[in-house]
């Protein structure tokens, strides 16, 4: 009884959150799956007919967007990885006993609603904002200048969305180095730029790994920036599943593209993976 | 009565010059070393000994470049180097816990110092390949730290100093992580090496057995000074301070007021013919208060008064008798009060010369009492 007891604990621990996924992820992805190979229209109901010339219409249709998501969470990537770090590198090596206060501070945006947090944005970046419109008065800046509606401002959303998800992981891999294998190299000849380099970068490297990987992905899909800070110019793929899912009832089409959004990701994120020969990265941060 | 260092050389490998180092702590200066002159001879095996918070590791850090000196000025080969950075300096050092690179291969840590400083590929390719055989790690070049042991480590620590041929080395309780046996091993070994290799070491340690093991000359600190400074046998022999005696070894410490004294010798009677005899400088004043410190493996333990006893005597009753397989222990108090131990070898018989309770006679050679800050 005991010996099935302990074969069985495993699967039952598992059981509750196993029948979750299936029941919210499982399902509704193979329903979408299943919906972006449908044809007909919101009025006289979908028919699943195998229809993959769904994903090369709307691909054809919508790869500037894709394109455009992917570059722009590219450039939030890099980014947030030089904002970030010296950020992580010092509350690490110099936050002393109020470390914890400065991770909260970090997070405390958070406490705030994302969509009011990007539509505070929207109001400091205006045409005639509390930003734009002292530096136009004093001649700083032409009067036709813009950000509001231009990339710029929409990647400085994206950013600033997903800052803490960048500087989180960083800090806990720099917090993890002994200050000793840094003293180490400075013993063994090398200056503080080389230590840096050689030594405290490549430590970092499994957290800023960890960091892409949460701030990629969901900069590339993200909705909201480009909505309230951005333009026609600026939409993304995000924006545009939405309104195909929303706004013109094309199901079909939207699966298929959050599909394709999907695929692109993985191949994405994988070879990423690969470059950075994650292996020899999870080895040092599984320490 | 310290040894002057082994080798005669144009400089000191390593000199403090009235060096103190004080720590801010809440606004406030806290002295870690109070006030340091020392100097450490070319090729000399220099222990650093003493309780944690003595000084010893600030005084490493301060050869290494870790730490600035508040007050004075640190040489190394005749040149002062206060100020220098860590990495422009010529010492290298072995870290508590290793400190090795976790990223780095064994390879790619031993070699790390010789690339910084641009030695040429074959070079570093065979320096490397000569140190580890050195070290016995020969054909583990491609091993990640933490697939190996922690003596393994330590190895890989140790050459990854070596082979940058240092003025100095500086070892940081490099053997506080490993377990006793092993601990016993590397004692040997790291000796073993040092003379191979014959660069000054210099060792930081809170374990008095290794500091007695290893050094050449060793200096005991307390509260950021120096107690003693002397070659293993004047420390262990001959404490100077009533720390010293404390801190090295088990030692017996005796108070008692002098009652005669001539010819280089002092007694402190003691009542009913029982008495302390201590070799001192020159001459003590009679009534002057004394303390003696004895050895317990200089003490003889006898069940009944011996006869022609020339030297200390004191009685006593057994309180406890441990047993340590190569000697027993025993406890005695003593008539005034004082506990004394006694190391009784079990040389000879396999039973205890005395049992708790027993009433026994303790006598030692005039040479074996020392008399403490005389």
């Amino acid at each position: 009884m005991d010996r099935v007891k302990r074969t069985l604990t495993p699967y039952l621990l598992v059981l509750p959150g196993g029948l979750w996924l299936l029941l919210f992820f499982a399902v509704p992805m193979a329903t979408m799956l299943s919906l972006s190979l449908q044809e007909g229209d919101i009025v006289n109901g979908f028919v699943f007919t195998g229809h993959w010339q769904n994903y090369v219409d709307s691909i054809s249709a919508y790869q500037t967007q894709l394109i455009r998501s992917l570059v722009y969470g590219a450039i939030t990537s890099v980014v947030l990885i030089v904002l970030a770090f010296p950020v992580a590198y010092w509350i690490a090596f110099y936050g002393g006993r109020k470390k914890a206060t400065y991770l909260f501070l970090i997070l405390l945006p958070f406490f705030v609603s994302f969509v009011l947090r990007t539509i505070s944005w929207r109001m400091l970046l205006t045409d005639d904002g509390v930003l734009l419109h002292p530096l136009k008065e004093a001649g700083l800046l032409p009067a036709d200048f813009q950000v509001l509606g231009t990339a710029t401002a929409v990647i400085a959303g994206l950013v600033y969305s997903f800052l803490p998800f960048m500087v989180l992981p960083i800090y806990v891999a720099l917090e993890r180095i002994d200050p000793r294998v840094v003293e180490a190299a400075r013993d063994l000849y090398a200056s503080p730029l080389t230590s840096f380099r050689k030594v405290i970068f490549p430590l970092a490297l499994p957290g800023v790994f960890a960091g892409v990987l949460m701030t990629f992905v969901p900069a590339t899909s993200d909705y909201v920036n480009s909505e309230l800070l951005g333009s026609s110019e600026t939409t993304m793929i995000g924006q545009v599943i939405q309104s195909q899912f929303l706004s013109n009832s094309d199901y079909p089409s939207a699966s298929a593209l959050s599909f394709t959004l999907m695929t692109v990701l993985l191949i994405g994120v994988f070879s990423y993976a690969r470059a950075l020969g994650t292996e020899d990265v999870m080895k040092v941060a599984a320490r | 009565m310290t040894t002057s260092p082994p080798k005669s050389a144009a400089h000191p490998a390593i000199e403090f010059v009235g060096v103190r180092k004080d720590y801010l702590s809440h606004g406030e200066a806290v002295p870690a070393v109070r006030s340091l002159d020392l100097a450490i001879g070319q090729g000399e095996f220099f222990s650093l000994l003493g309780p944690s918070g003595c000084g010893k590791t600030t005084t490493m850090r301060m050869v290494a470049g870790f730490e600035e000196p508040t007050a004075g000025r640190v040489m190394l080969d005749g040149r002062d180097v206060t100020g220098v950075a860590p990495n422009k300096r010529d010492v290298n050092m072995v870290f508590q816990s290793y400190a090795l690179f976790p990223h780095l291969t064994v390879r790619q840590n031993v070699a790390f110092g010789l690339e910084r400083k641009k030695v040429a590929k074959a070079e570093i390719t065979r320096r490397v390949g000569e140190m580890l055989e050195i070290v016995s790690l020969t054909g583990m070049e491609k091993r990640q730290p933490r697939e190996m042991s922690g003596g393994q480590q330590q190895r890989v620590a140790l050459a990854r100093a070596l082979v940058n041929h240092p003025r100095a080395l500086l070892l940081d309780e490099p053997l506080g992580a490993l377990d006793l046996k092993l601990r016993q091993q590397m004692q040997i070994e790291l000796k073993r090496i040092q003379r191979e290799v014959g660069i000054t070491f210099v060792y930081v340690t809170h374990d008095q057995g290794e500091a007695l093991t290893m050094s050449d000359r060793i200096a005991v600190m307390n509260s950021g000074l120096i107690e003693q400074l002397g070659s293993p046998r004047d420390i262990y022999e001959r404490p100077s301070t009533r720390f010293v005696a404390g801190f090295i070894g088990t030692s017996n410490l005796i108070d008692g007021r002098v009652s005669w004294a001539d010819q280089g010798y002092a007694v402190i009677d003691k009542g009913s013919g029982e008495r302390v005899v201590v070799p001192v400088p020159g001459t003590v004043p009679v009534g002057r208060d004394l303390e003696v410190s004895v050895r317990p493996e200089k003490i003889d333990l006898h069940r009944t008064l011996p006869s022609g006893v020339t030297g200390s005597l004191l009685s006593g009753t057994v309180t406890e008798v441990v047993y340590h397989g190569t000697s027993t222990n025993y406890t005695v108090a003593t008539s005034d009060g004082t506990d004394l131990v006694v190391f009784d070898q079990n040389a000879h018989d396999a039973e205890d010369v005395a049992s708790r309770g027993e009433r026994v006679f303790l006598t030692w050679a005039p040479q074996h009492s020392y008399p403490i800050g005389v």
